[in-house]
């Protein structure tokens, strides 16, 4: 039923989108872009894609810093292109992506001004999707308390913030915890909100943002092990969404090396083989614990790609637009990874992307 | 879900709340014989039926005819912008959507002419009865069946738009479907004719 009335305001929308979506780069542009001697060939190829003349002003030499900013700046243009051109429900599930983007800007305005970076240099390292009016003022942190009572409080990220007012002083710890207890409260807000807008969103959507919490739980675990961190503290931040909710969670609240993690992900079958040859790579002792966290987030990334991509299979739901720009900011990790490696001359490794079509 | 209570009450519980009320009253003031379904066939007058099917025949098409339209044209417009090559092919998906509404103007123009004008003293017949009955399900049938019928090709025709834009060979074969789908209208109208035709040589 959800096909009947979906493209009264979405269908224009939807099939832009998709539109954006066959303008991805696929295997034989990458194979064309790593064999780009330099930086003037990679601008060339480039051209010939959707991404046409995005670097046509910029001076040379080209950097790869450059790249990577005009690329995410042609993504931000298509975004605003379509969340200008919507209506309720879709403007409020596009205004939700942002608010990751928010939260990653909040959290780098503050560990800045912590640090005494100049606030021009910060702003405009912030990601361009999560810009709000207000973000200069962050610059002026002390503690949360008045951060949230001078600033947050007026914008989308309000809500999410109320869980964490009682941090005692900013750190670099604490600002970790900020970050992830807002991010929690963030995943689950969207998951909830996404079972309200229909079915067909809701089931594409809950298993991305299922896998989303389940990776951020697992990195929490890995990365938290031989901190300060408590593993009260710890089992705080974790959502609760997603498929290790809440016996998996709970166990890797307990847990202390890797091998407890792999344990608690045998338990669910999407996640078995992210561990799987990480085992075999240790017995050849190439690999220490640290070998193996890069593995793992290569595989997670393969994962969110694959999940990202069976959206665009169902049609009449908002996943499409998530999905889009997810796969998006993929493909620019992707090509300023050829871009470096072109730059730095280290071709051995510049097939280590995760290739999307 | 505050708001889903509110719907559920205005459109289940106070329809069933005035319709309980309105019968009780007929129980407890002795007037239950007022609600006689028999007299209301007896004195309808088969005008009504008759102009009612027609115009659901001809509401109803037109209807899923436009419905159908707009769900193919908004993909077609969304997925023309990047793959200007569509837009042309596609409109054959829009050609099976208006055909449905050709199928309820034909049935229309069809059932019209079974209505003649009959003075008051010949009107309640048992000829007339039946005509009146015929041309009020007929309609209803083929309009249903047109509504039905649109959307489904609306839907694929939706696909059939997004599809070719990103893979032309698709193209082809979602359109099978669609072919499959506006058979839908066609059953409608081929039935109901033959339901008429019972009733000229009855």
């Amino acid at each position: 039923m959800e096909g009947l009335f979906f493209n009264v305001d979405t269908g224009f929308l939807e099939g832009i989108v998709r539109g954006y979506k066959s303008g991805t780069l696929t295997q034989s542009h990458y194979a064309s872009l790593a064999q780009c001697e330099t930086l003037e060939d990679f601008k060339t190829q480039l051209s010939a894609t959707d991404y046409g003349n995005f670097l046509a002003n910029e001076p040379s030499p080209l950097s790869t810093a450059t790249i990577a900013d005009k690329a995410t700046q042609t993504l931000v243009d298509q975004f605003n292109f379509i969340r200008s051109n919507s209506v309720e429900p879709l403007s409020k599930f596009l205004d939700y992506i942002t608010y990751g983007y928010m939260i990653d800007n909040v959290v780098l305005l503050i560990t800045g001004t912590l640090h005494e970076r100049d606030t021009h240099e910060l702003l405009e390292r912030c990601h361009p999707l999560g810009i709000f009016d207000t973000m200069p003022a962050l610059c002026v942190a002390t503690n949360v308390e008045e951060l949230y009572q001078s600033v947050l409080v007026e914008t989308p990220l309000a809500p999410y913030f109320r869980d964490c007012l009682s941090a005692a002083d900013l750190d670099d710890m604490n600002i970790e915890i900020i970050r992830n207890t807002v991010y929690k409260a963030y995943l689950e807000d969207f998951y909830n909100y996404v079972s309200t807008i229909g079915s067909t969103t809701a089931d594409v959507m809950h298993n991305i943002l299922a896998f989303e919490a389940d990776r951020r739980t697992i990195n929490i675990t890995i990365n938290s092990f031989d901190t300060e961190l408590t593993k009260e503290q710890r089992a705080k931040l974790f959502p609760a969404i997603g498929r290790l909710f809440p016996t998996g969670n709970n166990a890797l609240a307990k847990a202390d090396d890797i091998d407890q993690v792999r344990q608690v992900c045998e338990n669910v079958s999407e996640y078995r083989s992210f561990f799987d040859n990480s085992a075999s790579a240790q017995t050849n002792g190439d690999l220490g614990d640290f070998g193996v966290a890069a593995q793992l987030e290569d595989r997670f990334f393969r994962m969110e790609v694959h999940l990202n991509k069976l959206a665009f299979l169902q049609q009449f739901q908002y996943g499409v637009f998530y999905s889009y720009v997810k796969l998006k900011e993929q493909e620019i990790r992707n090509i300023t990874w050829i871009a470096e490696c072109i730059a730095q001359d280290a071709r051995d490794r510049i097939h280590d992307f995760i290739p999307i079509f | 879900m505050l708001d889903m209570g509110y719907k559920t009450y205005t459109s289940f519980g106070l329809p069933t709340f005035l319709v309980i009320i309105v019968a009780l009253y007929l129980l407890f003031t002795d007037s239950g014989e007022a609600f006689d379904v028999g007299r209301f066939l007896e004195e309808t007058s088969p005008f009504v039926w008759g102009s009612l099917g027609i115009g659901l025949c001809i509401g109803l098409s037109v209807l899923g005819a436009g419905w159908g339209i707009f769900l193919t044209g908004a993909s077609i417009l969304g997925g023309g912008v990047r793959t200007p090559r569509i837009s042309t092919k596609n409109l054959i998906s829009i050609i099976f959507c208006e055909v449905v509404a050709i199928y309820g103007v034909i049935m229309g123009i069809v059932y019209s002419s079974k209505l003649q004008t009959v003075p008051e003293a010949q009107l309640y017949t048992r000829d007339n009865y039946f005509t009146g009955y015929a041309l009020f399900f007929g309609g209803l049938t083929v309009g249903f069946c047109n509504l039905l019928c649109g959307l489904c090709v609306g839907v694929a025709g939706s696909t059939a738009a997004l599809a070719d834009a990103a893979d032309p060979t698709l193209f082809v074969k979602v359109l099978v479907v669609e072919v499959f789908g506006s058979v839908l209208g066609l059953f409608g109208l081929i039935s109901e004719r033959k339901h008429l035709f019972y009733d000229i040589t009855h």
